[in-house]
């Protein structure tokens, strides 16, 4: 077990080392700093100079390390479009996206998981077949188009929920929060859903998935055969083992939750980090994205260890090992 | 007083995309109270669709699409769902092959045992558990107590098959239907468990249906036997007898081909291994009449025109009207 | 018996026939692709003549409606451009470049995952070391971030076939993983078996085995994958297109058609943006579900 956790520690140091090389490589060589600092009329002499001050003459690893350095500090530069500090910026954005994030896992599990069992327990049933052919919906049709319909739906025709924006927040010390006022909430709703019905979708089928293949077993049958009855069978015995695998995917997609609230945050002009990330994209803001790679990275490989943690914590196959016969 | 199971006539039918499959093809065979009667038959023969259609599960699409099955004086071939798991583990109980995968990985012995225990004897938690320590202690599992907390990853294959038993015995069923109990097991440790299934079931007086491939573990544990060809019952009789006199081909075959060390038998000097030429047929190609017919050494015209119905012999029925002489008569 | 007839009377021809599910979405996306590729032919109008074009044309609605034209079946969008060949054109795009990028990722894929698991050592290693790390991160984010940087480095607002390239590099790029380690799984499998021993012996070169031996008995797994991942590709492109960053403005796709729409969805023109998204779905949804039968049809355990 410990060399299973330190291959993965060593995998995860990996990926990061690769992501901030990456991260530095787009910093440093893709459109110039200087060009990006000065204005037109500077003389060639004093663009020198300046390169020279900012120690961009210097050799790359030593570059590489201040650059490492720094951003362990969170000291990720200036952006090239605002002229702010680029750690402000994510700063100011991160609340935005976190809540919008966390909502649309509560909601994906908070579905998922529920009509996930009734087309897994009920598979011929209409309404399993249903939810399967609708779930291929959320597969299927891309994010942003998602939202878009609902926003058609819920916002142009029914005018029921607005269509961006995060309404009122609150300020609790560096954090702003949607989710005191009425408006923030009747604000995240849409998102929320447009960003976690992928995952929901995704959520629905795999519990569906285990819980036939669960039902299939030798034990499951074996259950019966001592007169178990179904309630029991079904909730006592396979729900627990389908739950694992359910625990594993859904935190590995918490990460993908944040990848893709880039879209969600688009559509809606929900103020997170995401829509700060497209805007540097769209105008080559190079520290801006830099900066959002490694954050993401970080937080992509934190997730996987702790969900890798989570899994060796409840399935005591791997946490007991075989005792002496 | 009436036999605790009776199969008379059934079918299992299997619907398939090119047809019907018809799996077990009119199996008459009864088991009297106490009684251990072994199924015998190669892979694909039917033994195991047996015993699933008797304790009712069957998987889909597999049914019993004809004869009847009684247990007792009941009839449960036709019961409705419910009623058929009243029937499970509280009187009829069954177990299976792989004890790897028999328990489940996810839940302590102590839990599962003390689950069925209060399913079918209800009782508050407490006895339960003492309940199921003494279980464990009668199946042999050493400091059963402790062992209670335990996960079934913790045991080695043999202890997971005796808690197998101890679960199927929980209920204090009337009969117990072994799937091939032991052949997942590794050589030195069957030995055990067959006992241990036998003893244990004579002194609760527990009739068994001892599925198996392995005519050794017939030998020494079953009362009577019952060896099936291709879905039908080729002989049925008290293992003594068909084990030293078998009268049907293919049985006589199957003795023939077991190993002996014995120099008397087949030529002097010569140890021989003697196999039966071809192959079961199997269930989507039934020869017409007795399904043995092919590969059988004494076969008439008739053979293959009229499926042959069980008949008296001595104390056995035979399912073959021409008979393959016994060995005694052929030395003699 | 014939070849075709065994082919239509195998498993995979009688699960198809059973399933209306697979047979509709197989006909839905044959007719999407057919109307692409004849899109020239049959556009009623063509969206990139500029002499055919009136701005005065322009957000009128579908031909159904009152203030509609008949000559614009559904409606023109902000230019005047009819909006039935814009998408015509568009569903041209959006399926060349999903084609496109999963070719790419095919090969790329396969090509390394032939060499991980031949070769094995470090080349292996270095493959699936980088296969791990990129895993670690969706399809979406490294197209949208290779986009990005290509639009840093190349000249903004360029239009053509370099950008275009680019952007099928940089969809292809997200998603070879999955190739490769199938790949190299079932060349592990086959390496060690008779008949490539056999090559290795008579002197075969390396390069040769893998083409001629090993390649054709990994084919299968890859061809489903492939098409699970065409449904992928055309997402990722229209997103990539809707957020800005995808085909560049001269070949829209349709995913600039509902960006364009998108600004229009509050003051009534609701078309240019909800037909092109219909079109999309569609598509998406029945190569979707073309795939996931396929997958499930081949799969030997749920037999």
């Amino acid at each position: 077990m410990i060399s299973f956790l330190l291959s993965r520690a060593v995998q995860a140091i990996a990926t990061m080392l690769m992501v901030t090389l990456i991260a530095f490589v787009l910093f440093r060589y893709v459109g110039d700093p200087v060009n990006q600092m000065v204005g037109i009329e500077t003389s060639l002499a004093d663009r020198a100079k300046l390169r020279e001050d900012l120690g961009l003459n210097d050799p790359m690893p030593v570059q590489y390390a201040r650059f490492l350095v720094r951003a362990a500090r969170f000291d990720f530069g200036t952006s090239y479009q605002q002229k702010e500090s680029v750690a402000v910026l994510i700063g100011a954005r991160l609340p935005a996206t976190l809540e919008l994030s966390l909502i649309s896992v509560v909601f994906a599990i908070a579905a998922g998981v529920p009509l996930g069992v009734l087309a897994g327990l009920h598979p011929r049933s209409l309404a399993a077949r249903a939810f399967m052919a609708l779930s291929l919906l959320g597969v299927s049709l891309p994010t942003f188009l998602i939202g878009i319909l609902l926003i058609f739906v819920f916002s142009v025709h029914l005018g029921w929920l607005p269509s961006f924006g995060r309404g009122q927040t609150v300020q609790i010390g560096g954090w702003s929060t949607g989710l005191l006022t009425a408006s923030g909430w009747r604000s995240i709703i849409l998102p929320a859903i447009t960003l976690g019905l992928f995952q929901m979708t995704l959520i629905m089928r795999l519990v569906r998935a285990e819980i036939m293949e669960v039902l299939r077993t030798d034990y499951i049958k074996f259950a019966r055969a001592r007169g178990l009855p179904d309630r029991i069978v079904h909730f006592g015995h396979a729900l627990r083992n389908t739950l694992i695998p359910v625990i594993t995917v859904t935190g590995l997609q918490i990460g993908s939750i944040i990848a893709f609230s880039i879209i969600t945050e688009t559509v809606f002009q929900w103020p997170g980090m995401g829509l700060l990330f497209l805007q540097a994209v769209q105008n080559a803001d190079v520290p801006v994205m830099a900066a959002y790679l490694m954050l993401i990275a970080a937080l992509f490989v934190t997730i996987n260890l702790a969900v890798d943690l989570l899994y060796m914590a409840v399935d005591p196959r791997i946490r007991i090992g075989r005792a002496a016969a | 007083m009436t036999d605790l199971l009776t199969l008379t006539d059934l079918v299992v039918d299997i619907p398939h995309r090119r047809g019907t499959l018809r799996a077990i093809d009119g199996v008459s065979l009864s088991i009297a109270r106490g009684e251990v009667l072994g199924l015998v038959g190669e892979s694909g023969a039917g033994k195991s669709m047996i015993g699933n259609a008797v304790i009712g599960l069957l998987a889909r699409p597999a049914h019993v699409a004809g004869g009847e099955i009684w247990l007792g004086d009941r009839r449960i071939d036709r019961l409705a769902p419910h009623q058929m798991r009243q029937l499970r583990g509280r009187r009829i109980g069954m177990i299976f092959q792989d004890p790897q995968t028999s328990l489940n990985p996810l839940m302590r012995i102590g839990d599962q045992l003390v689950e069925t225990i209060r399913l079918h004897r209800p009782m508050p938690a407490a006895g339960a558990r003492t309940e199921a320590i003494r279980l464990l202690d009668e199946v042999g599992i050493p400091a059963p107590e402790e062992r209670m907390a335990y996960w079934p990853h913790q045991f080695s294959g043999g202890q997971r098959q005796r808690i197998v038993i101890a679960l199927a015995l929980a209920g204090e069923p009337e009969l117990i239907i072994a799937d091939e109990p032991t052949t997942a097991l590794d050589v030195s440790v069957q030995a055990q468990i067959i006992r241990l299934l036998k003893r244990l079931c004579a002194d609760r007086g527990v009739a068994v249906m001892l599925i198996t491939h392995d005519m050794g573990v017939i030998a020494e544990t079953a009362d009577r036997v019952c060896v099936l060809y291709a879905g039908r019952v080729a002989e049925t009789g008290p293992v003594t007898e068909v084990l030293s006199r078998p009268r049907h081909p293919y049985t006589v075959g199957l003795m023939d081909a077991i190993p002996s060390l014995d120099p008397a038998r087949g030529e002097p000097g010569v140890a021989t291994l003697r196999q039966i030429p071809g192959a079961m047929p199997s269930i989507a190609a039934r020869p017409s009449g007795c399904a043995f017919h092919p590969r059988c050494a004494s076969a008439t015209p008739d053979c293959a025109r009229v499926r042959p119905d069980p008949r008296p012999a001595g104390r056995s029925e035979v399912a073959c009207p021409v008979c393959a002489p016994t060995h005694e008569d052929a030395a003699s | 018996m014939t070849r075709v007839t065994r082919a239509l009377d195998s498993d995979l021809m009688y699960s198809f026939r059973r399933t209306p599910g697979a047979m509709i979405a197989a006909a839905l996306s044959c007719a999407l692709i057919l109307g692409a590729v004849l899109a020239p032919v049959i556009a009623p109008h063509d969206p990139f003549d500029p002499s055919g074009l009136s701005i005065l044309d322009n957000f009128l609605p579908p031909a159904w409606d009152a203030a509609g034209d008949p000559r614009f079946l559904l409606g023109t969008e902000d230019q005047g451009r009819d909006l039935l060949s814009a998408m015509l054109y568009g569903l041209r795009v959006s399926l060349a470049v999903g084609f496109a990028s999963v070719i790419f990722a095919l090969i790329l894929g396969v090509t390394l995952g032939l060499i991980a698991g031949y070769a094995g050592g470090w080349a292996d290693n270095l493959i699936m070391r980088a296969a791990d790390i990129q895993m670690t991160f969706p399809a979406i984010l490294i197209a949208l971030l290779l986009a990005g940087i290509f639009r840093g480095t190349a000249a903004h607002g360029a239009s053509g076939a370099g950008p275009l390239a680019l952007l099928v590099f940089s969809i292809g790029l997200s998603f070879w993983v999955q190739y490769a380690r199938t790949v190299r799984g079932s060349v592990l499998i086959e390496a060690n078996r008779e008949y490539v021993l056999a090559a290795r012996l008579i002197g075969i070169s390396a390069p040769a085995i893998l083409i001629r031996h090993i390649l054709p008995n990994v084919m299968g797994p890859v061809l489903v994958i492939a098409t699970i991942n065409l449904a992928l590709a055309i997402i990722i492109e229209a997103t990539l297109s809707f957020l800005g960053v995808g085909v560049p403005p001269g070949s829209p796709s349709l995913g600039t058609l509902i960006r364009v729409g998108n600004d229009y969805l509050f003051s009534g023109e609701w078309w240019i943006t909800l037909f092109p998204g219909a079109v999309l779905g569609v598509l998406a949804l029945s190569v979707n579900l073309f795939g996931d039968w396929l997958r499930d049809a081949l799969n030997p355990r749920l037999g």
